[in-house]
């Protein structure tokens, strides 16, 4: 399906849908389509350092040296959100005036039933968004499904690998941002290799690979200049998000990209230190992400996970270990924000799945279906195909 | 012993022995340059540059070209030269039945035998590695602030991730410059099928020893042995989590895929039911690295095995009797496992499983049944002897008329480039290939689920992988790119490869279409012609 035809579909479907109040500001704009960058953190990141659990006694009882201080109590204090939760420090220059705007919304007790606590096959279950108690088919991840569903051309991994979330049926992109240097191939040099493939069956997917690269040029020409004039270079993710940002805006509307780093078993820190470092780049990188949208990001949404979340006490090396439910992350103009959505439990020893964990009462399978039936009109049946046996649960975040 | 398996041998094609006039002059203008650059001889070197300046004499046919492009990891004028000499029915024996000479060049030789996991057993390896990590723990729970304890930490990790390089190196060389190339496919084929992930836990410190120890050695053997050496190596053990499966505490995870990946396939025929009681029987089999025996009752004590860091703990096995596709077992300990194990590989689903899965990937995506099915006949009444199953697909009429149609997945694509690049002189660093392999999304021992890379062409042919790879070929093609810098050393390598060689003008022109040749015509530089015939479609398949 061409592009023209998949924005006349998404546009017919969402017609047809009755929509939330609230959320009109989506379908703004009807030449262009929703667009929606999926974060995977890699590692099972601490979700109680992103959203501290403030009026729990329990939190800093279990959390001696690694707990975030209630706000108003410390420098490196906790930035308020309501009663119950407030934000990492780290990120308040970046998604804190989001969640003011209303941009940015917390799932707390998210995740998957897994409860292996593997890394790999947790992410696995992620990435895969298959039915539980069915053999897995590593060659069919749910973004790939969406992809499908979609009839979408323009979905891309910003990854060096194609992960599983995109593997299967619909042919899908990966270009590496991170390590993406200057093209060593000029364009002549292109039209010749491509000239070679002319009508074979790889012509298409060799001039679009060259074409995927010179879109990625161009963006980082255009940021270099941006640079010299601001003085600014963007290092780590935040630059990577920026590449990630403006070839959304000029051409992908489906998005993957995954960042390392949260396995952190020995000194996390608390309000600073290591894993508050890791939280403010990633913060600075969605913000710079959302900035390079432009006017595109008031029909953005950015869904932040991770495969698990960590144990709730602290271990003897001032880290935590692998736990269960997470929080999971909803930004963008297409986003009722500025609230902790989704069910909720107090967290407290009686809450605590298997003594020690967070528990998941926000399973992503029902939450994320339900977000995408209303974000692109999909039908059950759409939906369905996407999460196979899934319920979708609206929590309102879209 | 094994029945030597007979190969057909078709009437040879009459050889083309003269190089045409101008082709043959440019060719030696190129192959002047290339000699001019090597060093000065070592007696191997010697041997080498022989083998190359016969490679003026190799005149390969088309099909002849492509069958060694297939069976090895990518056509060189040394494998070309060994197939002219040979003959097509010799030469295919010789693959077939390898023998145990390695036969590497000497440099390459003395640099892997330089290598830690060369001087040191196994288990002496692993129990150094388990001293630093204990080291490296006792300093991180001493060490003062956070810094310091991240750093006691690494010393460990780049312990691990050094052992697991070095096995990475070795399986490259072995492939780049072993004249036993289809062991070495092979080698690749069987890890790849009895995946494990070099980041789970210490498994970086197993993967060399699992690929050197339990399958190369039986990669040519019988299927049942390559089976049961990986099911009882630690590095499988731990991957699929056998180690945590103990009677009353059924961990499925290795049941399952043993059956769904490694022998009877998806549609094999097994039942939810039958995991459950496979899982059963494999109960007891995990690892033990220290020097302790488990406390087991005096009755029990008969029956406990080790066997490396590999252990039978009989106190975790279930004794019951289990019912596994339809056959009664009774609880025996050990020798029920292997004998289970060998049941799974002598099922008839298994031998059309493994077939097909050695057709994907020796043949095509999708392999003509008709051979799938000889090969399944052929390792049945074989008793799974991969070397016969191999011969009954050369020797189908369905086979040749896939030659030259396969895909490259990214470990072809770079070790025959690199193979064609530098067969005359060996590289001493894979670092480079190491870096190329992970951008193209293949590094050794990093595919993390258990079912192991694809090998069908969807897998590795998306834009952006193209796109990357044509990268790589300029890279390969414009330069040495620190293939033979050694460690110290600020000098690196001869320049450029010279591809447009006599080997080149001889064997591979030939089956080149019009469209490559008015691209390569267009070079402005040898670099340049370099990057295009390594990015021509015709290179990208095998």
């Amino acid at each position: 399906m061409q592009r023209r035809e998949f924005i006349r579909r998404t546009i017919t479907s969402a017609a047809a849908v009755p929509l939330a109040a609230g959320s009109t500001a989506l379908f703004a704009a009807p030449d262009a389509p929703v667009r929606v960058l999926v974060v995977f953190l890699r590692g099972g990141y601490d979700a109680a350092s992103l959203l501290v659990p403030v009026s729990s006694g329990y939190y800093y009882e279990q959390r001696p040296n690694i707990a975030i201080a209630r706000p108003g109590t410390a420098a490196d204090a906790a930035l308020p959100l309501d009663a119950d939760w407030a934000l990492n420090p780290s990120l308040r220059e970046s998604i804190l005036p989001l969640f003011l705007k209303k941009q940015a919304a917390f799932v707390p007790f998210a995740g998957t039933d897994d409860a292996s606590r593997s890394h790999f096959e947790t992410q696995d279950t992620i990435e895969l968004g298959q039915a539980e108690q069915r053999s897995r088919n590593y060659r069919s991840g749910f973004l790939n499904r969406l992809a499908t569903v979609l009839g979408a051309r323009d979905a891309i991994a910003f990854t060096d690998q194609l992960p599983l979330i995109f593997r299967g049926d619909a042919q899908v992109p990966n270009l590496a941002l991170a390590s993406l240097g200057r093209a060593g191939i000029d364009g002549r040099q292109s039209d010749i290799i491509a000239s070679m493939y002319s009508g074979s069956s790889l012509a298409g997917a060799v001039s679009e690979g060259f074409d995927v690269r010179s879109r990625a040029t161009e963006a980082l020409a255009g940021e270099m200049v941006e640079a010299n004039r601001n003085a600014l270079t963007a290092k780590g993710f935040e630059g990577e998000a920026r590449r990630i940002g403006r070839l959304m805006r000029e051409r992908y509307h489906l998005g993957f990209v995954d960042v390392g780093g949260w396995d952190t078993h020995v000194g996390q820190g608390a309000g600073t230190g290591y894993l508050a470092n890791r939280l403010g780049e990633l913060g600075k990188g969605l913000a710079a992400f959302a900035e390079e949208s432009g006017e595109s990001w008031n029909r953005t949404l950015v869904f932040v996970v991770s495969e698990f979340g960590r144990t709730f006490k602290e271990n003897g090396n001032r880290g935590t270990d692998h736990g269960h439910g997470s929080v999971f992350w909803a930004l963008g103009g297409a986003v009722r924000g500025g609230r902790v959505a989704g069910e909720q439990v107090a967290v407290s020893p009686q809450s605590m799945f298997q003594n020690r964990d967070y528990p998941v009462r926000n399973e992503y399978r029902a939450v994320l279906g339900a977000v995408f039936a209303k974000l692109y009109g999909l039908s059950a049946a759409q939906v369905q195909s996407v999460f196979p046996g899934s319920r979708p649960v609206d929590i309102g975040l879209v | 012993m094994s029945p030597r398996p007979t190969i057909e041998n078709p009437p040879q094609p009459e050889r083309r022995r003269l190089l045409h006039g101008a082709a043959a002059l440019v060719a030696a203008d190129w192959f002047a340059l290339a000699s001019g650059c090597a060093s000065p001889a070592s007696g191997r070197q010697t041997t080498r540059a022989d083998a190359a300046a016969r490679s003026a004499a190799i005149d390969l046919a088309p099909a002849e070209f492509a069958l060694v492009n297939r069976v090895s990891w990518g056509a060189s004028a040394t494998v070309a030269a060994d197939f002219q000499r040979r003959g097509r029915s010799d030469w295919l024996q010789s693959q077939l039945h390898p023998g145990t000479n390695d036969a590497l060049p000497a440099d390459v030789a003395t640099a892997v035998a330089a290598y830690s996991i060369s001087t040191a057993p196994f288990e002496k390896l692993l129990a150094d590695l388990d001293a630093v990590r204990r080291d490296s723990d006792s300093r991180a729970k001493a060490a003062e602030d956070d810094a310091a304890r991240q750093a006691a930490q690494q010393t460990y990790q780049q312990a691990l991730s050094k052992v697991a390089r070095e096995a990475a190196s070795r399986s490259l060389l072995r492939a780049l410059y072993s004249p036993n190339q289809l062991r070495e496919q092979l080698t690749w084929f069987w890890f790849n099928h009895f995946n494990v992930h070099q980041y789970k836990s210490n498994l970086r410190a197993m993967v060399g020893d699992f690929e050197d120890r339990a399958l190369r050695p039986r990669a040519l053997g019988r299927f049942r042995d390559l089976l049961i050496a990986s099911a009882t190596h630690p590095a499988m053990i731990r991957y699929l989590d056998n180690e945590q499966n103990a009677a009353g505490r059924i961990n499925e995870n290795y049941a399952r895929e043993v059956m769904e990946l490694h022998t009877l396939g998806v549609d094999g025929g097994y039942s939810q039911k039958d995991v459950q009681e496979l899982a059963r029987v494999l109960t007891g089999l995990g690892i033990n690295a220290g020097d302790k025996m488990p406390n087991l009752r005096p009755e029990q004590q008969p029956l406990y095995v080790r066997q490396g860091f590999t252990e039978f703990n009989p106190g975790r096995h279930d004794m019951a009797a289990k019912v596994v596709l339809g056959r009664k077992v009774a609880g025996r300990g050990w020798s029920e496992v292997l004998d289970e194990l060998g049941r799974l590989a002598a099922e008839p689903a298994t031998a059309r499983y493994v077939s097909r899965k050695l057709a994907i990937h020796f043949a095509a995506d999708t392999p003509p049944p008709a051979m799938v099915d000889r090969m399944a006949v052929a390792f049945a009444k074989s008793d799974g002897d991969i070397a016969v199953t191999m011969a009954a697909m050369f020797a189908s009429p369905e086979f040749a008329p896939t030659l030259g149609r396969k895909f490259k997945d990214p470990m072809h694509y770079v070790i025959s480039a690199v193979r064609l690049a530098y067969d005359d002189r060996p590289i001493l660093n894979t670092a480079p290939m190491l870096g190329w392999l992970g951008r193209l999304g293949e590094a050794p021992y990093n595919r993390q689920t258990p079912d192991g890379y694809p090998l069908d062409e969807s897998a590795w042919a998306s834009p952006g992988q193209m796109a990357t790879r044509f990268e790589v070929a300029r890279t390969i093609g414009s330069g040495s790119a620190g293939l033979f810098r050694v460690e110290g050393a600020s000098v690196d390598g001869p320049g450029f490869p010279r591809l447009a060689s006599a080997f080149y003008y001889a064997s591979i022109e030939p089956t080149l279409g019009a469209a490559t040749r008015a691209a390569l015509d267009r070079a402005t530089s040898a670099q340049e012609w370099n990057a295009f015939l390594l990015s021509s479609p015709e290179f990208m398949r095998r």
